[in-house]
């Protein structure tokens, strides 16, 4: 028999079933809510999900905040689900290296990409690559312990910070560095990621925006929480809100409960700061023109352009640079202008905006014979932007075009995990549920001794290792 | 269920107040120890009605959890208020009649969710009173493609 037939047998004595077999690729909330919908709405259906990290959740471990564990809940869920029979998580294996997307479509009836944006999009401007310019994302992950993030090199013995960006990662950086240690303490922040930040000598940290109040990106709880936050003062520029206060009322409810706030915090503004407070200072109408740096490469400021609004109309308002410019002294910047995903395989359509090309999920491919229909859910197939709710209603809606797809099939012959695994090197050592549970057991464990909910493992051989004793 | 002490601990005293005087007038006029339960109605946005009961003092979130019903998605964070997928939206004059208003946190939470509407509340800040017997209120579709 040649290899050929071997696969044919093998592939009749692991389909007699006849249920389609659904591959999921990335272990995050969008893989999730749309795995979820379709044990749900199909009666038989068997699903994989494959992740390139040993451990699950995506952005849910590695993304939201440490002082958001209410966010993370969503755990619970997923824990639930893919404790499920006709669910396997399997760790450790990444599309584009250990297999192919070809390879993955042979093997399913339907493939769904889920991994995410993984890059972060850069402002192409001069010195960017200057000691103490940091992408917020590389931030976020040192933190939360991501393990491409650990080694992380943050200088926090400067006054002054900037952060060049205004959405909720930016918001969620800043508050890490401006939060008192005693909140930050009692989460699953990283133990090496407390000790830098307990010597922090930040005292002063900028949100720059590129245009104005009512162009935020951030959502107003974060606002509100970084108003309140403990010993810190938000001060705003007085000038970045002429005419604000006069357009308030013609705004939808979302956008003018927002610019109210930040009204009220303006007005709020006192010049009665004490020395030990920390200072959250938002400014407007700036562009990163230029990092500068002293003769050893490190940041000592950024030039910042001017920007004016040009147009009547709120809502169709350009931004553009003025020849004035700013200097903004600081030694440590973060940027966080965005994400991006990353073409992890060649057979991918990717759109110049870094998603992969969709229509409503269904990736668009003319050569399908007998290869799984692809789809795409999540920051992959809208781009990096919304909160967990937005990710949740799209994975719905892509599971939904792939249950009526499945639907129409009339008998599935395709073999899943048990039939690729062959193909994947043998010296990746693949991590299944049970696996997670003995590093999620281990982390929590160790977070006991040091009164955090967790204190997660930051090395991927070290998890690698507690999975397989 | 676990979820729902955090929620407890954000209602306003003086409405946990009020809503142990209900539970003692009713253990006055019903059988000892016997709780008030309440039917609500949830109008699902693909159609379906689902009824189900819950105590006084539950909240909506509750009412689906405890009764498993089958709304995707519904409640994520838990009863934490960190989220939105528990939005519900009532008819003006439950609306009118809740005992305490939303508070910024809520509506925080609501002005991200989809279809928001003047008498849409989060189902885990929605609590339950003899008064609220019958209540019926829409669960809109969690899916908007215009993201902002």
């Amino acid at each position: 028999m040649n290899l050929k037939h071997l696969k044919m047998t093998f592939r009749l004595f692991s389909t007699y079933k006849n249920i389609p077999r659904v591959c999921v690729v990335g272990a995050g909330p969008a893989g999730f809510y749309a795995a979820m919908h379709l044990t749900k709405k199909l009666e038989n259906v068997h699903i994989d999900i494959i992740e390139k990290l040993p451990v699950p959740f995506g952005l849910v471990r590695y993304g939201v905040a440490p002082d958001h564990p209410e966010v993370k809940n969503v755990i619970n869920q997923f824990t639930k689900f893919a404790q499920q029979k006709n669910v396997n998580f399997y760790g450790n294996i990444t599309l584009g290296k250990d297999i192919s997307l070809l390879q993955l479509r042979e093997h399913y009836d339907a493939v769904l990409l889920t991994y995410g944006a993984d890059e972060d999009k850069t402002l192409g401007i001069e010195n960017e690559d200057a000691y103490n310019v940091l992408a917020a994302r590389n931030f976020v992950g040192w933190y939360n312990g991501h393990p491409r993030d650990k080694d992380l090199k943050v200088d926090l013995s400067g006054h002054t910070a900037a952060i060049l960006g205004q959405g909720n990662v930016a918001l969620d950086v800043a508050r890490i560095l401006l939060s008192p240690l005693d909140i930050l303490k009692k989460t699953d922040i990283t133990d090496y990621a407390l000790q830098a930040l307990a010597n922090s000598k930040i005292k002063e940290l900028y949100l720059v925006g590129r245009r104005g109040p009512l162009n935020v990106a951030f959502t107003i709880k974060e606002l509100r929480e970084q108003i309140k936050l403990e010993n810190c003062a938000t001060i705003w520029r007085k000038n970045d809100f002429i005419g604000v206060a006069e357009s308030v009322n013609s705004m939808p409810r979302p956008r003018k409960r927002l610019t109210e706030l930040m009204l009220k915090s303006l007005n709020e503004n006192t010049n009665t700061v004490n020395d030990n407070q920390k200072l959250f200072k938002p400014i407007f109408y700036r562009s990163p023109k230029k990092f500068l740096v002293n003769s050893e490469k490190h940041l000592t400021g950024i030039e910042l352009a001017c920007n004016v609004l040009t147009g009547d109309k709120i809502e169709d308002q350009k931004c553009v640079s003025t020849k004035d410019s700013e200097i903004l002294n600081c030694s440590l910047a973060f940027r966080s202008i965005g994400y991006k995903s990353v073409k992890v395989d060649n057979d991918l359509p990717f759109s110049s905006n870094g998603v992969v090309i969709n229509e409503n999920g269904r990736v668009i491919n003319t050569d399908v014979s007998d290869l799984a229909k692809l789809y795409v859910a999540g920051w992959l197939g809208t781009g990096p932007v919304g909160v967990i709710l937005h990710t949740m209603s799209n994975a719905f809606q892509v599971a939904k075009l792939i249950c009526e797809d499945l639907k129409k099939q009339e008998n599935y012959k395709k073999g899943g995990f048990l039939e690729f695994k062959n193909i994947i090197n043998e010296k990746t050592s693949v991590i299944d549920w049970s696996g997670w549970e003995k590093i999620d057991k281990y982390e929590t464990e160790e977070g006991k001794k040091l009164g955090k909910p967790r204190e997660k493992i930051t090395c991927i051989e070290k998890m690698i290792q507690i999975a397989l004793t | 269920m676990h979820h729902s002490r955090k929620n407890k601990k954000k209602r306003n005293p003086i409405v946990i107040i009020s809503i142990l005087k209900i539970r003692d007038l009713e253990s006055f006029s019903t059988n000892l120890g016997e709780r008030f339960w309440v039917k609500v109605t949830f109008h699902l946005f693909d159609g379906r009605k689902l009824e189900a009961e819950g105590k006084v003092g539950d909240s909506l979130l509750d009412v689906v959890v405890n009764n498993d019903l089958d709304i995707d998605g519904y409640g994520a964070c838990e009863g934490t208020v960190t989220c939105s997928t528990c939005h519900v939206v009532l008819k003006q004059k439950d609306f009118d009649r809740l005992p305490e208003e939303a508070g910024d946190e809520e509506r925080d939470m609501l002005d991200l969710a989809y279809g928001l509407t003047d008498t849409s509340r989060l189902g885990c800040q929605v609590i339950l009173t003899k008064d609220l017997d019958g209540l019926e209120v829409k669960v809109p579709e969690s899916v908007n493609d215009a993201r902002s």
